[in-house]
């Protein structure tokens, strides 16, 4: 049967281009919502908790605003007046002219220093705001449990952590000037209508209409900008899947089969913004041909009202004609702004209200250095989704001083079961205890002091292999950091390196073999200088012999500390005071080596398979093998 | 340019655009001027409607102050209402005209000139996405991923505004100021100056404030990435950060850099704010001035109240333009600093290309051969990784090769699809050097289980079809068997179309290297490299994998690199690899008679009881 699927995969042609190609550029996450209501109270009140340590400020800003304002409206009326008053028909009246320049200048400093102030304050606070709403959100994700993070794409986050909390930031910088803009559109219009009732009335006819028009335009154009940017972002996405991505890509050879994906969508992106930019541009011939009216409208009605109508007003007229689309242009986009906030907020407040599942009791206790450093798993069932467990019924104990190896299948949960001595997760039924205490009573900070772990995928960060090894044991000493790297057998090839421990790694530590990566997390994990070592394949992408110096070096190391180990090279555990072996989540076999042999079960199976040779195994079963793949 | 050009550092600062001056700016202006001219209908049209914006513009103005001059006569002259409202209906009506025409020729300006800007970043876009794709592995160790999203999000946003932000609107402000100002200066020279005189003040202003706040932005740009990159860590490494709880210390990362960027953020304020304000005042200054000096000059009859409206609405109307000087100055400056970068990745040259002579390979009976190959990575001096590496395989053939970590075992398997290029000796397929093939023919010859993985955020479908998207669904289900992974997707509540996460985050190491392995068998090379790609899976799993890796083998030439004896001892040749040499080599039997190196793993592997640290302890 094998020969036959294996024969297939090579005879079988390609049948390219006849089918669309089962590929696709970029994640297709769930499309997400850009605008939300345009005001929401709920989430008004989360971010107003962010803004209130700056209430003085912010009412500060608003104050400058207001007379910032003011002194707008101000400017035409001493215009006004000084053509009026200044030039009268029956002569020159300097001293009107005078008071007029009087006035004139102490507005003018006045709104000088208004808007000094006014943007000073807030653009300081916003960024403040935003600041602060990041770091509350980073901190909120340095608690909440490993199954959010599991499910979450760091993309995701990232988009919110940098993108959402500007939109945050522009609504509140957009919601203080709409307070400005709506003291002057109402100050324009009051003005307008005290000068010249009548002409105030008409001049002011052509509002409503402008207002029709926008309100008839903003829906359209709001899908239009929201497909803008949804395009914009599945391109950015998948131009960032490609550099992450560009070693797959280029070993097997999907440039061009990419290039024709990711130029259909570079191509919806041009078209989404070129219609984006008609529904932008559409209304500037609107306003300008509706100010042409309006001013129209001044000088035959104005120019020619029965009753006089002085030639000061009438240039006022203009200039507040001028200046009156301006509040309606801005709010109708601050509109917009405010309900993309909304949107950006509900996200940002999810973030917030993660709930943190796995948390520290409020009694929870210190786990203290002299404990017992015993580990004990009682009866424990665990699933990531609970309808599926990983882990069914589960019991062993490690005592004091003991190191213990995990073997079993690929998938059978041994990792997942170090997760949960750490608490990574909390069990379902049962119970994980360490030093003899539910891991569930204990705080999570003393439980990570006392544990340290290597974990299976040798994560590393920008940095130094220095302050690789150190990592947050900021007070080890170089000598430490130098010494554990020893025992771990890295001290050679770090001090081959060009800088030696100054040397800088690369994006994830991608200038070192990953052998060699795995030895500087492995002497991470003794800088950390922990009780309770986990070693989860700590070794496996290591040679035998290098891996037996660095076991001879850890065994004085281990005197007196508890050892989790797991390796599938069954010769790594070849110390182990016991082996527990699972399968498909359960326990089925304990004991030390030899009794495991004379047991004969899969422990014993495994062993052989490790040293003998497939030949050695008959034929049928060889081809039985294949079908019945592992059901982890 | 040289290839080293656009470096880690270099990409992060615009120092070396600093240094490479004027005549290097002015290049990548003119560049990418012709990149816009390259669409001259839409440019055209963007020139035309901008000109006759600008005289339409500047008209109104002087209808307005025509239409006021009208209305003084007409009241002063007592005219009855039907008349005077004759009389004013041709200024009105003027006025509305203009108004409006000048809109549409507006919007015709924004469009087009907003339309040459996208189509020209959808060009840059596409080269962008080809040559990012294309550059070469060392290109990409040296050059951190957040670096080049930037450079393909936001400095080409950068270019995408020149035509707009700069060459529109440079146009646009001489026009608009030079004809304004002829128009006011010729009317009233005493008055046109004294109105005119805020414009080299605020030109002046708001250009060196500009060019101040793009220093600042860029280094806002860079505090933020680096931000974004303790962030992007953070998350990424959740599970290290958990396991030794070290939020308090991530915590104080992240403070650090993010007060490091806020202050930046300020010190933006800092420089705009006052800068906005005293623009302001000067306007307004000009404006009393005129005003002074107009009222003056309408008492004793030099100008009408007509022309100083007009002069006055010639204010208005440049206010606006005239900061927008600022904009348009970093415009340019803009663009010459995320065009010199843009280019600069552009431009690079790809060391790992077809040669103008390259042929496609062509494969007869299948041999590889490494003759005297060494190799060092580029930019690490001349740290050698690999020294005179010599070995060949025939089709069918298996090799083994084992070593310490770091010995150069990836490195063989880089050097063979050509990820790098060897620095001495060279690799033969078929008596061709890889160097002479063409390199979409030599990758798919040759197919590569990397260590270390990379999954797409997709379903298990898709990422299995990676290398052939179209193959049929009983090809990807063979290949999941023969990797041992069918059963298990069948488990899974979506099957095949489950999606993994980045990385594969949902499964277990076994799972995610048996994926690798399916997606490889997918393919249809002629060289097979399985680099350490079973370490995470045990025994009786490897076991039936083998047995289907066996049959893929049968006509190809297949190395395997790992640790594990039972994996190696098969091959037909086993090479024992240290410091970048092959210190022994031949069969398992062979090697074990040698009593070297391999004979010590061998042991530590068999009779894992045995301390046989002391029996090897000067093992070579
Ligand atoms: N974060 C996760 N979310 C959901 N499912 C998971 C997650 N991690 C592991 N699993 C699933 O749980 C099962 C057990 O995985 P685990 O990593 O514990 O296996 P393992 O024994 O360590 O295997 P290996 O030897 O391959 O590393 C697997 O089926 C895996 O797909
Ligand atoms: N991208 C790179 N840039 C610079 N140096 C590198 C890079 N990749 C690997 N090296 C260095 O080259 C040497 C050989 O690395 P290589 O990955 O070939 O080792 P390996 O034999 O595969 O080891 P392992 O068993 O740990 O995977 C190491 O010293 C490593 O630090
Ligand atoms: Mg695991
Ligand atoms: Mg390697």
């Amino acid at each position: 049967m094998a020969q036959e699927h294996a024969s297939e995969i090579e005879i079988e042609p390609n049948d390219g281009g006849r089918r669309p190609p089962r590929a696709v550029v970029g994640s297709h996450r769930a499309e997400e919502e850009m605008f939300g209501r345009a005001f929401d109270q709920k989430i008004v009140r989360r971010i107003w908790a962010f803004v209130r340590p700056y209430q003085a400020t912010a009412a500060v800003s608003v104050a400058a605003l207001l007379i910032f304002t003011g002194t707008q409206l101000l400017i035409p009326l001493i215009i006004r007046y000084a053509i009026n008053e200044a030039i009268t028909p029956a002569g020159v009246d300097r001293s009107a002219l005078l008071e007029a320049a009087g006035a004139f200048a102490l507005a003018i400093l006045v709104n000088f220093g208004a808007a000094y102030a006014q943007e000073a304050v807030i653009g300081k606070m916003a960024g403040n705001v935003l600041f602060d709403i990041r770091r509350a959100m980073f901190a909120h994700l340095q608690m909440v449990s490993l199954s959010f993070m599991d499910k979450t794409e760091i993309g995701r986050l990232m988009s919110r952590l940098q993108g959402d909390v500007n939109s945050i930031q522009e609504f509140l910088e957009s919601s203080i000037y709409s307070v400005g803009d709506i003291t002057l559109l109402f100050g324009i219009i009051v003005v307008m209508l005290c000068v010249n009732f009548r002409l105030g009335l008409l001049t002011l006819s052509v509002l409503p209409v402008l207002l029709v028009i926008r309100i008839v335009w903003l829906p359209r154009a709001r899908d239009a900008f929201t497909a803008a940017q949804d395009t914009n972002s599945v391109v950015n996405g998948a131009l960032a899947e490609a550099i992450h991505g560009v070693r797959t890509v280029q070993s097997m050879d999907r440039q061009q089969v990419n290039f024709a994906l990711y130029d259909d969508k570079a191509h919806a992106d041009l078209t989404t913004h070129l219609i984006a930019a008609r529904y932008t541009q559409i209304m500037v011939p609107i306003v300008d041909g509706l100010t042409g009216l309006a001013m129209a409208v001044v000088i035959v009605v104005g120019g020619s009202m029965n009753g006089p109508i002085e030639v000061g007003a009438l240039v006022a007229y203009i200039f507040y004609i001028q200046r009156f689309f301006d509040p309606i242009r801005s709010l109708t986009l601050q509109y917009s702004v405010m309900q993309r906030a909304m949107a950006s907020g509900k996200r940002l407040t999810e973030v917030l209200d993660v709930q943190i599942e796995v948390q520290d009791k409020r009694d929870a206790r210190v786990l203290s250095a002299e404990m017992d450093c015993s580990v004990e798993f009682r009866n424990v069932t665990f699933g990531y989704d609970p309808n599926h467990p990983v882990l069914s019924n589960v019991s062993f104990e490690v005592n004091p001083g003991e190191t213990v190896a995990l073997v079993g299948p690929t998938g059978s949960g041994k990792s997942s079961a170090m997760a949960l001595v750490h608490r990574f997760y909390d069990v379902q039924q049962g119970q994980v205890l360490v030093g003899g205490r539910d891991v569930r009573d204990l705080t999570q900070e003393s439980l990570g002091l006392q544990i340290a772990m290597v974990l299976q995928e040798p994560f590393l960060f920008t940095g130094t292999v220095f302050e690789n090894i150190r990592y947050h044991k900021t007070e080890a000493t170089r000598d430490r950091v130098i010494e554990a790297a020893k025992v771990v057998g890295a001290h050679d090839f770090i001090t081959s390196l060009p800088n030696g421990y100054e040397t800088q790694l690369g994006e994830r530590g991608g200038n070192l073999s990953l052998g060699q990566r795995q030895l500087v997390s492995f002497a991470r994990a003794l800088v950390a200088d922990a009780k309770i070592l986990v070693l989860d394949e700590a070794t496996a992408n290591i040679d035998s012999y290098t891996e037996m110096l660095i076991q001879k070096a850890l065994r004085k190391l281990l005197e007196g500390r508890t050892g989790l180990v797991i390796a599938h090279r069954l010769a790594t555990i070849r110390y182990a005071d016991r082996i527990i072996v699972l399968q498909n989540g359960q326990v089925i076999e304990t004991g030390n080596h030899d009794k495991l042999m004379a047991m004969g079960g899969l422990y014993s199976k495994l062993y052989d398979l490790n040293y003998s040779s497939f030949d050695d195994i008959p034929k049928e079963e060889a081809d039985a093998t294949v079908k019945a793949a592992s059901r982890t | 340019m040289s290839s080293d050009a656009v470096g880690t550092t270099s990409l992060k600062s615009s120092a070396h655009v600093k240094a490479a001056g004027w005549g290097r700016g002015l290049s990548t202006l003119l560049r990418i001027t012709r990149m816009n001219l390259r669409h001259p209908g839409q440019a055209a049209l963007a020139i035309g409607s901008t000109i006759a914006a600008v005289i339409l513009q500047v008209l109104i103005p002087q209808l307005l102050g025509d239409a006021i001059d009208q209305t003084k006569v007409v009241l002063g002259g007592g005219a009855t209402g039907a008349a005077a409202e004759q009389a004013l209906w041709v200024p009105a009506l003027l006025l509305l005209a203009a108004s409006t025409l000048r809109g549409l020729f507006t919007m015709a300006q924004n469009y087009f000139a907003e339309a040459v800007g996208h189509h020209v970043a959808y060009e840059l876009r596409l080269a962008f996405y080809d040559k990012v794709q294309r550059l070469s592995f060392s290109f990409h160790d040296r050059v951190h991923s957040g670096d080049l999203i930037t450079l393909g999000i936001l400095d080409l946003d950068g270019v995408r505004m020149y035509f707009s932000t700069a060459l529109v609107r440079l146009l646009l402000l001489t026009m608009l100021i030079g004809i304004g100002g002829y128009r006011m200066i010729s009317t009233d020279t005493l008055l046109g100056f004294i109105a005119l005189s805020f414009v080299p003040f605020v030109a002046w202003r708001s250009s060196i404030t500009q060019v101040k706040l793009r220093a600042i932005w860029l280094n806002l740009q860079e505090r933020l990435s680096v931000l974004g990159r303790v962030m992007e860590e953070n998350l990424a490494g959740i599970r290290v950060v958990r396991a030794f709880s070290a939020q308090a210390y991530e915590m104080a990362k992240f403070d650090r850099a993010s007060k490091n960027a806020l202050e930046v953020a300020h010190q933006q304020v800092d420089v705009y704010v006052p800068n906005t304000s005293a623009m302001t005042l000067a306007f307004f200054l000009a404006m009393g001035l005129v005003l002074w000096i107009g009222c003056n000059k309408v008492i004793v009859g030099q100008i009408s109240v007509g022309t100083l409206t007009m002069f006055l609405a010639f204010m208005t109307i440049l206010q606006m333009p005239v900061r927008q000087i600022g904009l348009m100055v970093n415009g340019f400056a803009r663009a010459y600093t995320c065009g010199s970068r843009l280019f600069g990745l552009l431009d690079q040259d790809n060391t790992i290309r077809d040669v103008p002579t390259a042929r496609p390979l062509e494969i007869g009976e299948g041999t590889l051969r490494f003759d005297n190959v060494s190799f060092a990575y580029p930019g690490t001096g001349n740290r050698a990784v690999l020294e005179n590496v010599t070995f060949c395989a025939r089709r069918g053939e298996t090799i083994a090769i084992v070593g310490p970590p770091g010995s150069g075992k990836s490195t063989i398997a880089h050097l063979i699809p050509r990820f790098y290029d060897v620095t001495g000796g060279a690799i033969m397929l078929d008596g061709q050097d890889i160097r002479g093939v063409t390199l979409a023919t030599l990758r798919k010859a040759v197919a590569v289980v990397q260590q270390d993985a990379f999954l797409f955020t997709t379903t298990i479908e898709n990422n299995i079809a990676y290398g052939d998207p179209w193959a049929k669904e009983q090809r990807i289900e063979r290949a999941s068997e023969s990797a041992q992974l069918h059963n298990y997707i069948l488990g899974l509540p979506a099957g095949y179309k489950t999606v993994v996460g980045e990385r594969g985050t949902s499964l277990s190491g076994g799972q995610r290297q048996r994926l690798t392995i399916a997606r490889t068998m997918m393919l249809r090379p002629s060289v097979v490299i399985f680099d350490d790609s079973t370490a995470a899976i045990d025994a009786a799993t490897e076991q039936r994998i083998r047995v289907a890796i066996r049959r893929f083998a049968k006509d190809r030439v297949t190395i395997i690199i790992a640790h594990r004896l039972s994996s190696l001892k098969h091959a037909d040749r086993i090479l024992f690899v240290d410091n970048g040499k092959i210190v022994e080599r031949g069969t398992h039997q062979e090697l074990l008679a040698k009593q070297g190196r391999y004979k010590a793993l061998h042991d530590l592997q068999l009779r894992p009881g045995d301390d046989i640290v002391t029996k090897y302890r000067g093992a070579p």
